[in-house]
């Protein structure tokens, strides 16, 4: 009954007593916020869908053409497309596989008692705080075949990270897992410290072994939170775009977010890139929708 | 109430007047940011000192440039009166009516005299010998190439190099000695390196560095009247310049794939290389004793010829263009009125600028003003430029594509790269029903 007060429009309510009406409340926040996004998210993103069934160029003053699927039908026989999607799910999967090992195993080691803990864990969040161009503009200057640190820390003489197209790509997503490893630690570092204790007392009376704690007790526990991280930062690596763009300018390095923005603001192919912005989109919802799936299995486990 | 009631529109009529003038007094023109357009900058100021009119140089990193200018031009926005735009543009601008047509202004003033004949060819008329004119030629420029003097005079390197080569070591005169230099001087284990190119594959860098070869090979980038590429974008000729343009690649500094103007002038400020390509226009920098250590030691030369004695250079530069959605059209032409004037392109030379202005650029007094001008109104004589139909940029991506993993990894054969770039020129020309 109580919610049912605090959700209804009824002026006599709680707010109400404090001075702002529910009604003001909507008149003032909630309708401004949906109109907002109404004009800002809804609209572009009906408005695009329109443009992508055009042949539509923003640099011309020509009107737009319906082509139907035409765009459709050209970007998914391009094969510079598909190779722009090889290289985003390679980027994808050694960049979130790395974040997760680097995140999730430096979170097992500070998920224990160890001087300066807060202050360490602080430290290591530094990297995601940063801005996007200058982590990339100081990788740069770390990979530099010349005078970088990286090659001389490794004894790697001149060998060539950014410019060598076998190595780029690993260069970049270095820099990524390097940049948001310390976001899976934050998450994992939640999930760790949230496992009950009695349970590790329990495996220790039974005399179970540390591998046979991470796979039955750890693992299982921290998975969902775990698998929030991985869908963040499967999206986010989906979407690459200032690291690589930043750091090279290789054919093997070119993710479908540098194609779209080359296709849509260098050529001016509006219709068309406004169709492969779909296409990604819809790859997106459905790598996220089979994430989610597994993430509800695993939470009924 | 009624006095109050007309002092009252009387003030804001005067209101309204005064700001009227006041948008007409002030002018902005967008530039890249570099050299020139500070210089811009200071001969605007001699114009307002002049007029009273203010003139902004406004300017964005070349990597926006383009971007930047076109979601202007495509908005429609008054933001800008005039742009300095890349000769590449002046199809897209002028077809989708960016630009205003300063045909009658050319006849007017006689420009196609005034000026070099390049010049007018490749920033102002489009379509090609239309006579219509969209630009006035405002930074003319090419590439041309600075070496280190001292490297070359050393009298050890000299024996060493005759010795080896069988001539005398010079300022190359043509692909082949260049190639043998960057070669002779190639020594990684003492960190000097032969030859600085063009590799940055974002926007036209690595192409105008190939077509550097391409045009002195004697070859084209196709007929720029009927659109046909096959058969001249992957003639032999042009297959012989990529090859050794890739061969130049592996004389570079290391990690010099991503490689445009400030790394090709680091290349000899910092004791890089032996010979660098760069723009005319950014070689102030390197005999300023404040920007280049080496200041005294760096000496310049054109464009070498290829084999066939064909020297041609790939056009830099920009014309200026008064923009379509700008409020204040008439005061930019008076500027440009002003800005054509012999006295106006003289003082644009003096300041740094690279005037257009054929009378200027062919007094002495110019030629012998920098120890490069000379190889730069020399070069102003043999340039070619890339296509300026509205789809450039989708061109230009394309041979990006394709030539940059040949120069800098060595993927595929020249041939099969210019063959598949014809075939997406072919493919692009005829999507926009260009090559009937």
């Amino acid at each position: 009954m109580a919610t049912a007060v605090m959700t209804s429009l009824d002026t006599k309510s709680s707010a109400a007593s404090r001075g702002m009406s529910d009604i003001r409340i909507r008149n003032l926040f909630i309708i401004p916020t949906i109109l907002f996004l109404i004009v800002f998210n809804i609209f572009p993103l009906i408005y695009s869908l329109g443009y992508s069934f055009t042949d539509f160029r923003a640099s011309s003053n020509a009107p737009a053409n319906f082509v139907g699927l035409q765009n459709y039908r050209e970007l998914l026989n391009d094969p510079f497309i598909w190779s722009n999607f090889a290289i985003t799910a390679k980027y994808v999967i050694v960049s979130v596989t790395g974040q997760v090992i680097v995140g999730f195993g430096t979170a097992m080691l500070l998920n224990r008692d160890i001087p300066l803990k807060g202050l360490l864990t602080t430290l290591l969040l530094l990297p995601m705080m940063l801005s996007m161009a200058v982590v990339g503009l100081f990788w740069k200057l770390l990979y530099d075949p010349s005078f970088g640190i990286i090659n001389y820390a490794l004894g790697l003489g001149s060998f060539e990270w950014l410019s060598n197209p076998d190595m780029a790509l690993y260069a970049v997503a270095i820099t990524d897992i390097w940049m948001w490893s310390p976001f899976v630690m934050l998450l994992s570092l939640a999930g760790l410290s949230a496992v009950p204790k009695h349970l590790y007392e329990a495996a220790a009376i039974d005399r179970a072994g540390p591998f046979y704690t991470f796979f039955r007790i750890t693992l299982p526990l921290v998975a969902p939170i775990l698998m929030i991280a991985i869908i963040f930062r499967t999206m986010e690596a989906f979407k690459t775009f200032d690291l690589a763009y930043i750091l090279t300018s290789q054919p093997t390095t070119e993710v479908i977010s540098i194609r779209l923005y080359k296709m849509a603001f260098q050529e001016w192919q509006t219709g068309r890139s406004c169709a492969l912005a779909y296409i990604v989109l819809v790859m997106v919802l459905a790598i996220t929708n089979i994430y989610v799936k597994y993430l509800n299995k695993v939470k009924e486990r | 109430m009624r006095k109050t009631m007309a002092g009252l529109f009387a003030g804001v009529g005067l209101m309204w007047a005064c700001g009227t003038s006041a948008q007409a007094q002030e002018l902005t023109i967008f530039w890249a940011e570099w050299d020139p357009a500070n210089y811009l900058q200071e001969l605007a100021n001699e114009y307002e000192a002049e007029t009273g009119v203010k003139v902004t140089v406004e300017t964005t990193p070349w990597a926006d440039f383009q971007t930047k200018a076109f979601t202007e031009f495509n908005a429609k926005g008054s933001a800008y009166d005039m742009v300095v735009g890349d000769s590449q543009w002046i199809g897209a601008a002028s077809e989708a009516g960016h630009y205003v047509d300063l045909t009658d202004f050319f006849t007017k003033h006689n420009l196609t005299q005034v000026m070099a004949p390049a010049t007018v060819k490749y920033y102002a008329e489009y379509p090609a010998n239309s006579k219509k004119y969209w630009s006035v030629p405002a930074e003319g420029d090419a590439v041309g190439w600075s070496y280190r003097k001292d490297w070359f005079e050393d009298p050890k390197e000299m024996e060493a190099f005759k010795a080896k080569y069988g001539y005398d070591l010079a300022p190359p005169k043509t692909w082949a000695e260049m190639r043998d230099i960057a070669e002779f001087f190639h020594r990684p284990d003492q960190k000097r390196y032969g030859i600085a190119i063009y590799t940055d594959n974002s926007y036209d860098g690595l192409v105008m560095g190939v077509e550097n070869a391409i045009f002195s090979f004697g070859g084209e980038l196709g007929d720029y009247q009927s659109y046909k590429v096959d058969g001249i974008i992957n003639s032999e000729k042009n297959v012989k310049a990529l090859e050794l343009y890739r061969e130049l690649y592996g004389f570079t500094p290391p990690g010099w794939a991503k490689s445009f103007f400030v790394e090709n002038n680091q290349a000899i400020t910092e004791n890089l290389a032996a010979m660098s390509m760069n723009y005319f226009a950014f070689f102030p920098a390197l005999v300023n004793e404040a920007s280049n250590p080496n200041a005294k030691v760096t000496g310049f030369f054109a464009n070498p010829a290829g084999p066939n004695g064909e020297q041609f250079a790939a056009l830099g530069g920009q014309g200026i263009s008064v923009i379509s959605y700008s409020k204040n059209q008439e005061e930019a032409m008076k500027f440009l009125e002003w800005f054509i004037k012999d006295e106006t392109q003289k003082r644009w030379a003096e300041l740094g600028g690279y005037t257009a202005s054929a009378k200027v650029l062919e007094s002495p007094e110019f030629q012998n003003a920098t120890p490069y001008n000379k190889a730069f109104y020399e070069t102003m004589f043999k340039v070619k430029d890339f296509w300026a139909t509205p789809e450039y940029a989708e061109l230009l991506i394309q041979m990006n594509q394709r030539i940059y993993p040949f120069v800098t990894a060595g993927q595929g054969t020249a041939k099969e790269v210019l063959d598949s770039l014809a075939a997406d020129w072919n493919a692009t020309f005829k999507k926009y029903g260009r090559n009937k």
